[in-house]
């Protein structure tokens, strides 16, 4: 009897102290099912990068408001890909401009998703589009 | 991206990718067969892991003390497993799992792998299949294995039968000597630690447990130690890891280390046929005869107790099942 869950890694990459907005995440996550590692805030890429690995997940939701998204995301995401990790979901959220999103949605981020967004839009993305393992 | 198959999953477990790890852990909470057969397959590579169980009540400091550690453990040399359990929801289903983020140094090491397990609905403590991640992260070739229990409280107790050295941690505060004496986790301990050594009640706490353990002195062998630390403060922690390391050795010395092991493998096998027995229960549908029993129930002319009981022969094991399960073996 199988009892499969989808994991996620919500993190908070570089400087940003602003967690709300991922903690909201967090639990929304969990209220629908799903298993969420918050490994919360100051997060450099390999501490982002480990709790993938170790904790084979199947969603990364990365969150900045800080406008260090431009560097920090394509450098997360070559380690990610670096890990071989290419059938991960990964999604970013905070404050985001539109037009800093196409570099980064090239960099191998799938989606953004802004702030006020319903939680339940990101829910049924994950579920559409997360991996069979 | 093709689908990698069990043959490629247990090559790159065999050297060593974190990747390979990660995924047999996952397959073994799911209850996916891949779990069991890879692990059937690493029958060669028996675990000598040390097993140190963490628990205590909630608050009291158990992430950042297995984070202390497993930094001193890492820096001697040994390459360390951490499964920190959280508590899963009884209504989504989902859980937040919270333990990481206080092992922000450990988890980057080369030498180190933190993984978080949901309890998924199982008690005393741990998830369901921690005793088999245990053995996967033993099999993986960890020289420590360090299991961090969910922490609500005085009846977790389940951590004894995963653990080689059981430690339990307490905090200044959190009740007096009468508290001390209840049955529980303080029964358990084979190394207690009081955190937050900082804060006021601290040596009050040491006592009531020096005084608690002064009761039942005759029937020790081993005689715990009651460490003060602060995790905060840097303080008492290579105290900590001494007096555990002591009880390791108690264990080598004293030969009790292998039936200590030995323990451990049958009460996993109960657990596994716990788990078997709960999934016929689960799946029982109350057909035929067994169905008037059912409907007896409902009506109350018979007791749930007694219909249990007098359903269990409902229950046949095709023969075709046991040959089967003795091939696999």
């Amino acid at each position: 009897m199988s009892e499969s869950k989808i994991r996620v890694v919500v993190a908070k990459p570089g400087l940003d102290g602003h967690d709300r907005g991922a903690k909201i995440i967090a639990r929304a996550l969990r209220d629908a099912g799903m298993e969420v590692v918050y490994t919360g805030i100051r997060q450099t890429p390999d501490q982002i990068v480990s709790a993938v690995v170790q904790e084979d997940a199947d969603v990364l939701c990365l969150s900045i408001l800080s406008g260090a998204h431009n560097h920090l995301f394509p450098k997360i995401m070559k380690l990610v890909h670096g890990e071989g990790l290419d059938d991960v979901l990964v999604l970013g959220g905070g404050i985001i401009p539109e037009e800093d999103q196409p570099p980064l949605l090239e960099a191998g981020i799938q989606a953004i998703f802004g702030p006020g967004t319903p939680t339940g839009e990101i829910i049924s993305y994950i579920r559409d589009n997360v991996r069979e393992r | 991206m093709a689908k990698r198959t069990l043959d490629e999953w247990e090559e790159l477990f065999r050297a060593g990718d974190k990747r390979a790890l990660a995924r047999a852990i996952s397959w073994v909470e799911d209850r996916d067969p891949r779990g069991e057969a890879l692990a059937a397959r690493l029958a060669d590579r028996p675990p000598t892991a040390w097993v140190l169980g963490i628990t205590g009540p909630p608050g009291v400091g158990k992430s950042s003390l297995v984070e202390q550690l497993a930094l001193r453990l890492l820096d001697q040399g040994n390459t360390v497993g951490v499964l920190a359990v959280d508590p899963t929801s009884p209504f989504s289903g989902g859980a937040v799992l919270g333990d990481r983020i206080r092992m922000q140094r450990t988890v980057v090491q080369a030498g180190a792998f933190v993984r978080s397990m949901g309890t998924r609905g199982a008690l005393g403590g741990l998830a369901r299949a921690t005793p088999a991640a245990i053995h996967l992260l033993g099999a993986f070739g960890h020289d420590v294995v360090i299991v961090e229990t969910v922490g609500v409280g005085q009846s977790e107790v389940e951590i004894v039968k995963s653990a080689d050295t059981s430690v339990v941690v307490e905090a200044p505060g959190l009740g007096d000597s009468v508290q001390a004496i209840k049955a529980g986790i303080l029964e358990i301990g084979d190394v207690f630690v009081v955190n937050k050594a900082d804060r006021p009640g601290a040596n009050r706490a040491a006592l009531e447990i020096e005084s608690m353990l002064q009761l039942g002195l005759e029937t020790l062998d081993w005689v715990p130690p009651v460490v003060q630390v602060s995790a905060t403060k840097r303080t008492g922690l290579d105290e900590m890891l001494v007096a555990m390391e002591k009880h390791r050795t108690h264990l080598e010395e004293s030969g009790t280390l292998e039936s200590v092991r030995a323990e451990r493998r049958r009460a996993h096998f109960f657990s596994a046929l716990h788990e078997r027995l709960e999934e016929l229960a689960r799946d029982f549908t109350g057909a035929g005869a067994a169905g008037e029993l059912l409907a007896g129930v409902a009506a109350g002319t018979i007791t749930p107790e007694s219909a249990a009981a007098r359903v269990m022969p409902c229950f046949e094991l095709a023969p075709a099942e046991v040959e089967e399960a003795q091939d696999a073996a």
